[in-house]
């Protein structure tokens, strides 16, 4: 029987040691700290990140210093093309060691265009790390708009960071006042259409795959499924980069929930996609 | 057939790598990388070109589209599936007509040459490998891949013959409109003429800078997803 959170090599709970990086980031700083110390010590030579454009919007940027990589911290909900400057990235900026973040949708992208290359000459050698981020679903960028500006009565230019979780969405605006919920029941009309006939949570192909489920508050969890992802894990780890303790597999809130979710999503979409294809149409085959 | 050579370019420009393909195969026809098979008769009042393609072939890549008005290419492209086990459309012009899909004719050395159509249009062909031109480790890994009888890894191409007319307009008929698109930005990075750019995390198609080439629709996760196996160790 296949993992309900695909193939993996090890999890663990983690978050960054370093202090500007944790307070900037959504939630472990795993990314963040891994793009930092992948540009810091060579291992990576440029990264490709969802940086945020005026009103909150997420364009995918090639950044190559730690401050530009923790200038496009935390979650966007919305769309953000990161495969199409992946090309840029390497014919462009020269780029050797490439580290790519994107959903599961994008990695699986991503892996496809490694597997057959065909419109992407000399780039797939030239990927150093590619990890992945835990995805239920995406919002367009007018559906998160719609959400913050007329439910959340936020303007987007406003907004220093969302967050979905405990079964709200949660708009942090920049003046530092509380953060203003949205109950998830509201948010699911906004949700992106394509996102239904997606089977993957938690990037099952990514070298490395984190977010916040499964771990305390401030903490994340870290699934590191193949050699690429372990390597440079353990490189991480023997730095210090990381301050990490073993996964919670019992309680409710730990494991359990991750697999839960994954499961959820899976069950949900397959319906979606039965759905689909008794109207006759057409599925990603 | 009636392309640039590129393609052909793309398969010596593996390095190292080719010397693996070299070893593997046994190279009868391929008139741009070694020429056997030219014989060349001259007589008092004329010089005789032939060139024979050989019997028994197992992989015939057909670089370039089939041009319709040209006897001699319509005869060569039936004998050379007459005479192959497997027919490869290499390049978009084999597989989709690519830029050749947009002559008009008139042009010299032959005006009256109007018709190029892909291959798969004339005679059967069992994998299409587009690109303009197809990366050199797509078709070192496409080769390999036959060579080796992985079915798996090459049912990608296999279905892709049917994309005879795959352009940009696909991306919007087959994907965008059928609610597919989750905006990955694949198809922009993929696109070699840069036609395609990502606005609110959808494509944007200028079609007047496509060229059928068909790699945005080969690239594309929503119309078919790569098949897992080995994909986590690429």
């Amino acid at each position: 029987m296949t993992n309900p959170i695909g193939e993996y090599i090890e999890m663990i709970s983690a978050r960054a040691t370093d202090p500007e990086i944790l307070k900037k980031a959504q939630d472990g700083g795993i990314v963040t700290a891994a793009y930092v110390y992948g540009l810091e010590n060579g291992l990576l030579d440029g990264v490709i990140v969802a940086d945020t454009a005026e009103g909150f919007k997420p364009v995918p940027k090639i950044a190559r210093t730690r401050e530009e990589v923790l200038s496009a911290c935390g979650t966007k909900y919305s769309v953000c093309p990161n495969v199409s400057v992946v090309k840029n990235a390497v014919k462009e900026y020269a780029l050797e060691k490439v580290g790519f973040v994107g959903t599961p949708c994008q990695i699986i992208a991503m892996k496809k265009m490694m597997q057959y290359p065909n419109a992407f000459r000399e780039t797939v050698g030239n990927i150093g790390l590619i990890i992945g981020i835990y995805c239920m679903e995406n919002f367009p960028y007018n559906g998160i708009k719609t959400l913050v500006e007329e439910y959340a009565s936020v303007q987007m230019s406003d907004v220093l960071k969302t967050d979905i979780g405990k079964g709200k969405l949660f708009v942090y605006p920049k003046d530092g006042s509380e953060a203003v919920t949205v109950p998830i029941k509201e948010t699911i009309p906004f949700e992106q259409k394509s996102c239904h006939v997606c089977m993957d949570y938690t990037a099952e192909l990514a070298d490395i795959a984190t977010g916040s489920v499964g771990s305390p508050d401030g903490w994340s969890t870290v699934v590191i499924r193949n050699k690429r992802g372990k390597d440079f894990m353990d490189k991480m780890l023997a730095a210090g980069i990381l301050e990490t303790r073993p996964l919670d597999m019992e309680s409710k809130g730990g494991y359990p929930l991750l697999e839960k979710l994954s499961d959820n999503k899976k069950a949900k979409n397959a319906k979606e996609i039965e759905r689909r294809i008794e109207m006759g149409l057409p599925v990603p085959y | 057939m009636s392309g640039c050579t590129g393609c052909v370019i793309s398969f010596a420009d593996t390095y190292e790598k080719i010397l693996d393909v070299l070893s593997a195969v046994d190279l009868v026809y391929a008139i741009t990388l070694a020429d056997g098979q030219t014989k060349v008769t001259e007589t008092e009042d004329k010089i005789l070109i032939e060139r024979l393609y050989p019997d028994s072939i197992d992989i015939a890549l057909v670089e370039g589209s089939i041009c319709l008005d040209d006897p001699h290419a319509v005869e060569l492209i039936k004998e050379v599936r007459k005479n192959s086990k497997i027919v490869v459309a290499l390049g978009a012009c084999a597989a989709t007509g690519g830029v050749t899909r947009f002559g008009r004719g008139g042009q010299n050395p032959q005006p009256t040459q109007v018709a190029f159509v892909p291959v798969a249009e004339v005679v059967k062909v069992d994998f299409a490998v587009p690109g303009c031109p197809p990366s050199t480790d797509s078709i070192v890994k496409f080769v390999m891949a036959a060579l080796e009888g992985d079915t798996d890894y090459l049912e990608m191409y296999a279905d892709f013959v049917k994309y005879q007319d795959a352009s940009g307009e696909n991306l919007i008929k087959q994907v965008i409109s059928q609610s597919l698109c989750m905006g990955c930005g694949t198809c922009a990075a993929a696109c070699q003429m840069r036609a395609i750019a990502m606005y609110d995390g959808k494509p944007d198609i200028r079609m007047e800078m496509c060229i059928n080439c068909g790699s945005c629709i080969l690239h594309c996760p929503r119309i078919r997803m790569p098949k897992l196996k080995g994909l986590l160790e690429v």
